[in-house]
């Protein structure tokens, strides 16, 4: 299987003081996987509110599908694996959670571009591409109570650290996550309740929340690992 | 909360596998998730191709046949279909003479068919999209996603489809779809909430004795919870709303749709209050369609939808159909 390395067989470390790898970038999609199907239930229960009740249950479709994916064969580049994480994601969760995830993917993937590793300034800059041109498909902007108010700070901590601290990314993935519960929705289902959006807690933004987390866990197994 | 299902993850598949042996007319493929006319694709004639989340019956898959849709993507329950579908249902109708997308305004609807309608251009079909906004209950609608298409959508289908069967090139196609979607104008009400299969129960608490006007058809809450209205006064409240933003004073086509679990009996009853008040404002009814054709599952309760109509409307109205779930004139 040439151009392909696989995960966990030892040619991939993951992270290390110059960056990370393939391997690094696949962790992070498994652990986004495990994090999905874990709280999938918490995640309907928030979309029952304010939206249709099926958040969770697409996006666990969704990532099962993307860990299927990469059980075939971790694509050789970071980039690549983002990239083949997105389509799959357009191709298997529908409603609006699967083009936009899909684009972050695809887009940070496509921005990372064909290196074997890139550094941690590298990713924040692609992260924030991708979340760029999520803002750009949705139409929408910070405090509309989407997604995007989870990722928006997540990406600026990370940015900040100089693409170093993952947890200080995740952390503010899931205060903003929180604090979409006090904004009143102006995009998506949740917008047509008008006022009677606020008071609960964005379950678009609760899934971007478990992305991020799953990243700073794919850091700290790379920590403990190097 | 009972439901005549197997397990919620195989509701979609299992109900498109009933619907292949209902329906030999039909191609339906359980694995794409794609129902298509069984002669498509049909020479000289452009195509029609809708989708959306599944719940709603008979729309999509129950409109594919003469005179109507040439092929539907459903998506599970209340979600919108992937691209793929769209792309693969696209590629089975395409007779040469373009494809018209027919699109409900829901920011996933919207964007899984533009990429789509992206991916089938490069494949080298010929695209045009209409966009189905009729809901008059989302007010505000540059501060939300715009307002939903509900009702309208099957007015869009039918009245496009006839025109795609007599020939007409696909502008025109495209261009009659769009009048009708943007002159159509749509109103819900709630007396109960849908439970769809993975939830298991109600997607909102509706006190006993409560209603919700200007609901959509995905178990959102709607505009404005109220005490119980009689039929009547839930007559008047939804024409007023309708009317208010009805841009023309033709003759109307009427869609009197029942919301999943609200009986023909009701629904009737509530079909002579809305000719009441439409008499009453002196708007002409030229057409009637009562019955539950877009649908929230089980939803009790109903929609009004008015399309205004000239005479080339009309005769495109009272065209040949024959779908499993609209059929005359055949």
């Amino acid at each position: 299987m040439s151009g392909k390395v696989t995960n966990g067989a030892g040619e991939g470390t993951g992270g290390s003081a110059e960056g990370w790898d393939a391997a690094f970038f696949a962790r992070w999609m498994r652990a986004a996987a495990d994090a999905v199907d874990r709280e999938a239930d918490r995640l309907t229960e928030l979309d029952s509110a304010i939206g249709d009740a099926d958040h969770g249950g697409n996006m666990r479709r969704g990532f099962e599908a993307v860990r299927s994916e990469l059980d075939e064969g971790v694509p050789a580049t970071p980039g690549s694996v983002l990239m083949t994480a997105g389509r799959k994601l357009v191709s298997t969760v529908g409603g609006a959670s699967g083009p936009l995830y899909g684009t972050l993917l695809r887009r940070t993937g496509k921005t990372l571009g064909d290196a074997e590793v890139v550094t941690g300034e590298e990713l924040a800059g692609a992260l924030s591409a991708g979340i760029d041109a999520v803002a750009q498909l949705g139409g929408a902007a910070a405090g509309d109570k989407t997604m995007l108010d989870a990722l928006r700070p997540a990406a600026d901590a990370l940015a900040d650290s100089g693409g170093k601290d993952l947890r200080a990314a995740r952390t503010a993935a899931e205060k903003g996550a929180e604090e979409t519960t006090g904004l009143q929705a102006r995009k998506g289902r949740a917008s047509y309740l008008g006022e009677r959006s606020i008071g609960h807690q964005d379950p678009g933004a609760a899934s971007a929340a478990l992305l991020m987390a799953a990243l700073a866990e794919a850091g700290g197994e790379a920590e403990g690992s190097a | 909360m009972r439901m005549l299902i197997n397990v919620p993850e195989t509701v979609v598949p299992d109900a498109l596998r009933g619907m292949a042996a209902a329906h030999p007319e039909l191609t339906v493929d359980v694995d794409r998730r794609i129902v298509v006319r069984r002669d498509a694709p049909v020479a000289g004639k452009v195509a029609l191709v809708s989708g959306g989340g599944s719940g709603h019956e008979p729309l999509h898959g129950g409109f594919v046949g003469p005179g109507m849709l040439d092929a539907a993507c459903p998506g599970e329950v209340f979600t919108s279909p992937v691209p793929d579908q769209m792309v693969a249902a696209a590629a089975a109708v395409d007779s040469g003479e373009g494809v018209l997308f027919v699109v409900k305004n829901y920011t996933g609807d919207v964007l899984n068919f533009d990429m789509a309608a992206e991916l089938a251009e490069d494949e080298g079909v010929r695209l045009a999209k209409v966009l189905v906004q009729d809901d008059v209950a989302v007010t505000d609608s540059t501060h939300t996603a715009g307002r939903r298409g509900t009702g309208a959508t099957l007015f869009v289908e039918k009245i496009a489809g006839a025109l795609a069967a007599e020939g007409a090139p696909l502008e025109r196609v495209a261009d009659t779809a769009r009048r009708v979607a943007e002159s159509s104008r749509s109103f819900g009400v709630a007396l109960s909430a849908c439970s769809t299969p993975s939830k298991g129960g109600p997607m909102f608490e509706l006190p006993p004795g409560e209603l919700e006007l200007g609901v959509g058809i995905h178990g959102e809450p709607g505009r404005e919870r109220r005490a119980m209205m009689t039929s009547g006064e839930i007559a008047q409240a939804a024409v007023d709303a309708v009317l208010e933003e009805l841009p023309s004073d033709q003759p109307v086509l009427a869609l009197v749709n029942g919301m999943g679990a609200t009986p023909l009996l009701e629904l009737y009853g509530f079909c002579g209050e809305v000719h009441r008040v439409l008499a009453e404002r002196r708007v002409p009814v030229a057409r009637t369609l009562v019955g539950n054709y877009v649908t929230s599952l089980d939803m009790a309760g109903a929609s009004v939808t008015l399309c205004p109509a000239d005479e080339e409307l009309l005769r495109l109205w009272d065209a040949p159909v024959r779908t499993p779930g609209l059929r005359w004139g055949v």
